[in-house]
């Protein structure tokens, strides 16, 4: 399963991600990387951008960028 | 050492602005958003008798460059003389933060880490053994508070030691058992072979093993190359099969992170995990998928309305106030050049600007909110998908409103996005965000054609329909002139932070200033300039023809019409009024006469002269017979109402001022593109003022 279909307030982990180098080092630096718990918090109403959570931070993405990053409940 | 200079690194919205602020009393630009700081600011001060030079640089998230600003600070870096950095982290944030430090602790520098933030930190819970980091990072780590100004001391000691005592790179860092294994084979080879080089010995065999291009370049000129590659490709493979992934960058990586989260775990308490932050509670609120919206509009909304209510009511105080020193200074010095130049050119056109200081005052004090209280990173998520379809990047909304308030730092705030498309079409519309320079003109327009009860409505309408235009532009521009895939979109949302009282007056009031200043001087000098080219040269015949005629005349009423037809001549002669003749023809078909024209072309230096040159060429004070000589009243008894609308929806749209079209120049790195930008803007802004301008004479309004 992808972040982007991981219903709101629901933890879940990452297991993998399939980016490019160049965002791929963006999400490390965020601290999202594999291993690491993460929450869907909010989303736009046409649902096309995400506010998640990891540890202390939170970050908006497209879910163009969620559907690369892969979780496990 | 005669100075101490210091690099300023840190990730985004860590406080490292602040910081300096608390150290050296300055007034650097501080926001609870990433990306504040776009250039390197310097800033020098002495302590102690030592002087300090500090370079405030952007954050960056790490040492691999990403956008623009995080560029700056890497060839900073790399290319600059400084002699120690000082990396600001986030202690409610640490595990993340030291992904930098660690990257910094490998340039081999002399550098002093600030754990700043330690109040956030010590009401969540968080509790770090700063001493216990120190020793393992082999580096002075210092608990600051840039707001509390606590901890400022004992970092400028500890800089100071820093700065006189020699280099000491040994630290305690430990990568995982197989990577350290295989750092210690090509060490113990490195030291075999006696090998030599500027930077110890570990930390070129780590630059080996992540693949490192220049160390590469040092090494493969080298004897010792022959043997050392084959022991590396063995390393490599050693690292694969541990991995269990192919990709040395994704090893080193996975390394850094694992170390990183070691550290965090060994010196900070890990933090009761509270219930729900505030900023959870006010995020539920202002981020919720069906209200979020509507708030922000709602907000913005009420922002225009008290614009316009609030700042109404000094302005009647300044208007007659300017009106009065005007009639006051004619009597004073009688009807001679000077009392005309004095008050007709400098105190109308002054006047006319510092009457909307108090409107001015109320949009910057939303803007410093929007700016220190987190909710600009919020707008920006709100607003992603809309933004999203005209084929603008979320983080366009940053340049953006600031745009509303100076469209010179919203043009270097664009910095900020990645992609030069996506820089280049932020920066073509950024002008269409109507900047505080062009308050006062709709101000005074709505003001004089509208009831004061829409006025605050026609505002916001005027800035959402400006913005609207703008992101209409952008669909546009993306489909034909900046073609291509859409950047990803990942921006950190910083918490909510109470802005202090003493930030959001320091930034209202320094832009107050600024204002106050502009008015004083650049202001003054261009409505003494138009005064002169609106009353010379000067027709002494044509003026002797009338004072014969005004003798003769018997009634006092045509004497009045003598008088104003001879004002009028001597207006429509004058320098200002050939250059506005001149262009009549262009603006003509808009309803503007040539005063309105000239306004126009002024506005062209800076905005705030448009209203000035309307202050001196219909003229404060002076005419009896109508009663009033405000110059709202003046401007609604020479100009009709549509031609009001069509002025408004040119000013919208037209060329912003002088200073930010040279930034835009600079930002864009090209002449061609102020062309544009210059054909572009006016081709817009005459079609629909040409628009606007019939439709509202045809329905008669
Ligand atoms: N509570 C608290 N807030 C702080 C402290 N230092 C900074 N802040 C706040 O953190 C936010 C970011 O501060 P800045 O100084 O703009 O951060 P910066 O690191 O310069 O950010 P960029 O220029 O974007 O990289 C602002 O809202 C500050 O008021 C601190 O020690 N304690
Ligand atoms: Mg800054």
């Amino acid at each position: 399963m992808t972040l982007d279909s991981l219903p709101k307030g629901t933890p879940a982990t990452i297991t993998q991600i399939n980016a490019t180098k160049a965002l791929k080092n963006r999400f490390n630096s965020f601290g999202l990387i594999k291993g690491e718990q993460v929450t869907v918090e909010a989303l736009t109403l046409a649902k096309q951008t995400l506010k998640i959570r990891i540890n202390n931070t939170r970050i908006a993405l497209r879910i163009s960028e969620a559907q690369k990053i892969e979780v496990s409940q | 050492m005669s100075t101490i200079k210091v690099a300023l690194i840190g990730q985004p919205n860590v406080g490292k602005s602040a910081l300096i602020n608390a150290i050296g009393n300055t007034r650097l630009k501080v926001g609870n958003f990433s990306g504040v700081t776009v250039s390197k600011k310097r800033v020098s001060f002495s302590r102690d008798g030592i002087d300090f030079e500090i370079t405030d640089l952007p954050g960056s998230y790490s040492l691999t460059e990403y956008t623009i600003e995080e560029k700056v600070t890497k060839d900073y870096l790399d290319h600059e003389d400084y002699d120690l950095i000082l990396n600001v982290v986030d202690s409610c944030n640490l595990e993340r933060n030291l992904y930098l430090t660690t990257e910094l602790l490998s340039l081999h520098k002399k550098m002093v880490v600030a754990l700043n933030m330690s109040d956030e930190a010590d009401s969540a819970g968080i509790s770090i053994d700063e001493k216990q980091l120190s020793k393992m990072l082999g580096i002075p780590c210092i608990k600051t508070s840039a707001i509390k100004k606590t901890g400022i001391d004992d970092l400028l000691d500890s800089l100071i030691y820093e700065a006189k005592h020699a280099l000491q790179t040994e630290n305690h860092l430990q990568f995982s058992a197989p990577f350290e294994e295989e750092i210690a084979r090509i060490l113990a080879f490195l030291q075999n072979k006696h090998f030599i080089h500027e930077s110890p010995l570990k930390a070129l065999a780590i630059k080996l093993l992540r693949e490192d291009k220049a160390t590469y370049q040092i090494l493969h000129e080298q004897p010792i190359w022959t043997e050392l590659q084959p022991l590396l490709n063995q390393s490599y493979q050693h690292l694969y099969l541990h991995h269990d992934i192919q990709d040395l960058d994704d090893i080193f990586n996975d390394e850094k992170n694992a170390l990183c989260k070691g550290l965090a775990t060994e010196v900070a308490q890990p933090t009761v995990k509270q219930n729900l932050t505030v900023t959870d509670k006010l995020d539920s609120i202002l981020m919720n998928q069906f209200f979020g919206l509507p708030i922000f509009l709602f907000l913005m909304w009420g922002l225009f309305q008290i614009t316009f209510e609030f700042g109404s009511i000094p302005m009647d105080w300044i208007d007659a106030f300017f009106a009065a020193l005007v009639d006051g200074t004619k009597n004073f010095l009688g009807n001679t050049e000077i009392a005309a130049v004095i008050a007709d050119g400098a105190i109308a056109g002054v006047g006319a600007v510092i009457l909307f200081l108090p409107n001015i005052i109320i949009l910057f004090l939303g803007i410093a909110l929007l700016e220190t209280t987190g909710y600009m990173s919020r707008a920006a998520f709100l607003l992603d998908g809309f933004f999203h379809r005209f084929g603008l990047h979320g983080k366009s909304f940053i340049p953006l409103v600031s745009g509303f308030g100076c469209s010179v730092p919203a043009y270097m705030s664009a910095r900020t996005l990645k992609n030069d498309r996506d820089r280049l079409l932020t920066l073509f519309i950024i002008g269409f965000m109507s900047c505080g320079a062009r308050l006062p003109i709709y101000v005074l327009f709505v003001g004089a054609f509208f009831a004061d009860e829409h006025a605050g409505n026609m505002l916001f309408v005027i800035y959402i329909s400006g913005a609207l235009l703008g992101i209409f532009t952008a669909k546009i521009l993306k489909l034909t002139a900046f073609k291509g895939e859409d950047e990803p979109f990942v921006m950190e949302m910083p918490k909510y932070r109470l802005p202090s009282a003493k930030l959001v007056y320091h930034t209202v009031s320094g832009q107050a200033k600024m204002y106050l200043r502009k008015a004083g001087t650049f202001i003054l000098l261009a409505s003494v300039l138009i005064w002169y080219a609106s009353n010379y040269p000067k027709y002494p015949d044509i003026e002797l023809q009338y004072e014969a005629k005004i003798e003769q005349s018997a009634d006092e009423h045509n004497t009045t019409l003598l008088n104003n037809e001879l004002a009028l001549y001597k207006l429509e002669n004058s320098y200002l009024g050939k250059i506005g003749h001149a262009s009549e023809p262009f603006f003509n078909p808009l309803g503007f006469d040539w005063r309105m024209a000239v306004a126009l072309e002024t506005g062209l230096a800076a905005k705030e002269i448009v209203v000035a040159t309307l202050g001196v060429l219909y003229g404060l004070g002076e005419d009896e017979d109508e009663g009033s000589d405000k110059l709202i009243n003046k401007i609604q008894s020479n100009i009709t109402f549509p031609a009001a609308i069509s002025f408004i929806i040119f000013v919208m749209i037209y060329l912003p001022c002088l200073a930010a079209s040279l930034v835009f120049m600079r930002e864009a790195r090209g002449w061609k593109y102020l062309g544009y930008l210059f054909t572009f803007t006016t081709a817009v802004a005459w079609s629909l003022s040409f628009i606007a301008f019939n439709l509202a004479t045809a329905l008669a309004l």
